[in-house]
């Protein structure tokens, strides 16, 4: 069998090439996302067939209980947990590696190489950084840790010393087979997995949670090494790029450079300086939701700006009956997405499209800019920085470069807020004193109900 | 499976880097979250290293359960979570992608 299993495999590793493909427009990816499972199924039952004495018992109760609770997982999820459920499953893939990796140090009869032994170096290690670090991601994501940093000027020194003692071990084993040494260059990984990610703040996780899905992947090709397995080389490089492209566009979308998200920086909001203008007292104008209902049912185009408030607000199943009743009347509406409006990579379009919202209305920043000038009424909602003009006007600005949706420029803004209180950056948004904006303070979901009531 | 050279293999990898960097650029901005969800199931196929170790070991008559059959049977148990719930909540997601073609 195993002279064949190759070709299988080959065949699994086209079907997975698919499966990403199709994503490149939602109607193919459905389709896409079957191959996906068909080339999993194929490489299961094929590995299986060239597995001699397997423990079946063990081996199918831990795939039907894993399956089970990864079914029960994936249909009871709520769309807003996405970013933890994703960075709790890429956790299990760096544990998954590192058990691999110490299965077959321990595995009997089996000797080790020296190019082998390097390869089950570095599929560990990745694998246990991969898996602590996803632990930390995903507590800070779903709440349950705080969300601020891990700060001081022991952070870096420490990590850096991790690393050296990580090698060090790894060294050794590389050099003397010592199984000790590789068992403690793995623990030495494991809490490096921790200090690596303790250091970052929750509102820098979009990055992160991308460049754990890098990592993830980066584990399994370590471990396809070490097997000499081209289906495990290929997924694992396939997911490591796709992770690496995910977060070079959350990092440009924030104006960030990686290296400066990884090593701290902003994104705590803490250190952020005075709001711009401090000490002058300046003027905003604020509405009621009426008001603004009236506006929009009167205007010929209205775009939608969605922030996370709006989601924390539970707020979209409104907006978009809001939304649908403003077209009955005759309006263009459309939704206007900035890649980091939602906590991860394409959040915010999934929690739109869990609304019902078409997609077709659904647009990305490049595709909406140039419209927002002949646009009538921009409605704000749960977004603040992705709509600071300081981003372009003002060098000062901590968040000077970052790319905006230029709600500015049309013709009458409306911003639903809980208060005047700054966003995520900590920066006072000009936007707001604008003559021709108009602020709508409340929750939410209160206030988008009320302009439901006000169109009637 | 050991005599394959290692550049071989390496290349296999390499090539399939660009692979991935030219199918994923591709991928629509709004199908980034499905896409990681995606990639969390196709991470899954570590399974296939697992399986391998959850094999009873020994020779003959002497087969048992080893400590490397134990650790492969537990990280079976970690990749068919990320593969089932991988997969079904991607086709969760899409689903909602596609039912409001109106």
């Amino acid at each position: 069998m195993s002279q064949y299993a190759d070709w299988f495999y080959l065949i699994a590793a086209i079907l997975f090439i698919l499966a990403l493909r199709g994503l490149s427009s939602p109607l193919g990816a459905r389709q896409g996302n079957l191959y996906g499972m068909i080339g999993m199924a194929i490489s299961i039952v094929i590995t299986y067939l060239m597995t001699p004495n397997a423990a079946n018992f063990l081996l199918f109760g831990a795939l039907i209980a894993g399956g089970a609770i990864g079914a029960y997982r994936a249909k009871t999820v709520e769309m807003t947990q996405m970013p933890e459920t994703v960075a709790m499953m890429h956790s299990l893939v760096g544990l998954a590696a590192v058990l691999i990796a110490v299965a077959a140090i321990f595995h009997e009869g089996v000797q080790h190489d020296g190019i082998h032994r390097f390869e089950l170096f570095l599929g560990c290690f990745i694998g246990a950084i991969t898996f602590t670090a996803s632990v930390v991601a995903y507590l800070k994501l779903a709440g349950k840790a705080g969300s601020k940093p891990l700060k001081g000027n022991w952070v870096k020194p420490l990590q850096a010393g991790l690393a050296l003692v990580m090698i060090g071990f790894g060294t050794h084993y590389f050099i003397t087979e010592n199984i000790t040494s590789f068992l403690a260059m793995t623990a030495v990984a494991l809490v490096l997995g921790y200090f690596l990610i303790a250091p970052i703040g929750g509102g820098d996780m979009p990055v992160v949670v991308s460049m754990l899905n890098s990592y993830s992947g980066w584990a399994a090709a370590g471990i396809g090494f070490t097997l000499n397995n081209s289906v495990l080389i290929i997924c694992g490089s396939l997911v490591g790029s796709s992770g690496a492209i995910l977060s070079y566009i959350m990092c440009k979308a924030m104006n960030r450079s990686l290296l400066n998200v990884i090593f701290g920086g902003m994104g705590t909001g803490a250190e952020a300086g005075p709001a711009a203008g401090s000490g002058v007292q300046k003027n905003y104008k604020s509405g009621s939701p009426d008001d603004a209902a009236f506006l929009m049912s009167n205007a010929d185009s209205v775009v939608i700006v969605p922030g996370y408030g709006l989601a924390v607000a539970r707020a979209q199943h409104a907006l978009q009956e809001f939304a649908s009743l403003l077209a009955e009347k005759g309006v263009k509406v459309r939704y206007a997405i900035h890649p980091v409006a939602g906590r991860m990579p394409g959040h915010m379009n999934v929690l739109l499209a869990e609304a019902e919202v078409p997609y077709e209305n659904v647009l990305e920043m490049e595709e909406i800019n140039s419209d927002f000038a002949t646009t009538d009424v921009v409605l704000i909602i749960g977004a603040n920085d992705v709509v600071n003009p300081a981003a372009k006007n003002d060098p000062a600005s901590p968040i000077y470069g970052m790319p905006i949706l230029e709600a500015n420029k049309a013709r009458t803004i409306l911003v639903v807020k809980r208060s005047m209180a700054t966003g995520y950056a900590g920066l006072d948004n000009d936007l707001f004193y604008m003559d021709k904006s108009m602020m709508i303070f409340g929750d939410a979901k209160k206030v988008v109900e009320d302009m439901i009531k006000g169109l009637h | 499976m050991a005599e394959i050279p290692f550049v071989t293999i390496f290349t296999v990898f390499v090539l399939a880097i660009f692979v991935g960097y030219h199918v994923v650029w591709n991928v629509t901005p709004a199908l980034h979250t499905p896409l990681m969800a995606v990639t969390n199931a196709i991470s899954g196929i570590i399974i296939v290293g697992a399986m391998l170790h959850t094999v009873q070991v020994g020779s003959g008559e002497e087969l048992k359960l080893g400590l490397s059959t134990w650790l492969g049977a537990l990280a079976v148990f970690l990749a068919s979570i990320n593969i089932f719930g991988g997969f079904l909540v991607t086709e969760r997601m899409l689903e909602m992608f596609k039912k409001k073609k109106k």
